[in-house]
């Protein structure tokens, strides 16, 4: 569990698989409005993305793919994506998180609330990823290959 | 007969309760007892989201094809966005469980419940 | 003593099961939280979201509207509750540095 897999078919099948995982869990967030989906279900895929790499090549050559001291950043991050979208609608006029009033230029009506549910999803799955592959970093603690 | 295949899903997801629920209360390794604790969790999250189903219902999701006026073509949309939420909650109390059995280990050096009791009235005295 | 908590587990199973015999049946269209009307007479919150959600968001995905729209509030406090776990993570299990005197 700690060391590089000897075993060259897994290797092999973790490396190929990952980016097509990771695209496929940015596939799921961005097609939220029109299938099952949204930004929950497309963070838990991205960090199976990343997590999958620290599996089968050990801590130590995984740092060249996602550093250790990037997880935590990702998390604060989407939280914060999350907050500026209600502290914005708050100045211009509303209350918090009511859509009707925040600025994106050219667009008004039902379609102004269609891309902030856009926004927020990323922010959320940019929040689910980030915290765990840190939940999973920290457990591992530096130990291993 | 009717009164049977209205309720046997609500049976079937009992028995699952208390499959988590005996491994909770009978298993002596500290890992076992969270791996019940997250079938109990599966169990209740099954059990809402079956209960929102409606006979010659579609998916929540906007078709052209099925009117919106008639409420019964469409799924009640309401439990599944709060087990969303549940299943998001169960990922953080696991992790925050592993976080402290690594400490539990670290000081004990084992897992194993009666063993951990034992030492830690042998050391309070 | 181990015969007691066996006792109360199978006594826990056959009080749900006993209380599973009020449930409605799964899939009734008549039952309270599927109808139009709330049994007070205001409208019920299912129906509204299922005839509404389309009109005010232009989005097809009615879960979706609801988590995000709706009910954005509750979707904060679910992203703060997993962003705390983070936190405790890391602040149990970092390495502290020891001072020597």
């Amino acid at each position: 569990m700690n060391r590089i897999d000897e075993s060259p078919i897994v290797l092999i099948v973790c490396r190929v698989l990952s980016p097509f995982i990771m695209l496929f869990g940015l596939y799921i967030i961005a097609h939220g409005h029109y299938s099952p989906g949204g930004g929950f279900q497309g963070g838990a895929m991205l960090a199976a993305g990343l997590l999958i790499i620290r599996l089968a090549l050990g801590t130590t050559l995984s740092e060249l793919h996602f550093r250790r001291a990037w997880g935590l950043p990702a998390g604060v991050m989407g939280v914060l994506i999350f907050f500026a979208i209600g502290l914005v609608t708050m100045f211009m006029g509303g209350e918090f998180l009511n859509y009707e009033y925040f600025i994106i230029p050219g667009i008004t009506g039902a379609m102004l609330r269609s891309m902030t549910i856009l926004l927020v999803e990323v922010g959320v799955g940019l929040a689910v990823m980030g915290i765990i592959v840190s939940i999973y970093d920290d457990l591992m603690d530096g130990k291993g290959n | 007969m009717e009164f049977f295949l209205g309720h046997y899903a609500y049976w079937f997801i009992i028995v699952l309760l208390c499959i988590g629920l005996y491994t909770i209360m009978f298993k002596r390794n500290l890992v076992k007892k969270l791996i019940g604790l997250s079938i109990f969790q599966s169990s209740i999250i099954l059990f809402w989201v079956s209960s929102a189903s409606k006979w010659n219902a579609t998916v929540p999701i906007y078709d052209s094809a099925y009117s919106i006026e008639n409420t019964a073509n469409y799924i009640n949309p309401l439990p599944h966005t709060l087990m969303l939420t549940a299943i998001v909650v169960g990922v953080a109390t696991l992790g925050v469980a592993f976080a402290l059995f690594v400490l539990v280990y670290k000081r004990f050096k084992i897992l194993n419940e009666d063993v951990i009791i034992q030492e830690m009235k042998s050391e309070s005295e | 003593m181990k015969y007691l908590r066996f006792l109360l587990l199978i006594s826990f199973g056959v009080l749900l099961v006993y209380g599973s015999l009020g449930l409605p049946d799964r899939g009734d269209g008549e039952a309270v939280f599927n109808r139009e009307l709330s049994p007070a007479g205001t409208v019920n919150a299912a129906s509204y979201h299922i005839q509404n959600a389309y009109k005010d968001a232009a989005t097809p995905n009615m879960v979706t509207v609801i988590l995000a729209d709706y009910r954005s509030f509750d979707t904060l406090g679910e992203v703060i509750v997993i962003f705390t776990a983070g936190i405790i993570c890391y602040l149990l299990l970092r390495k502290r540095k020891v001072k020597h005197e």
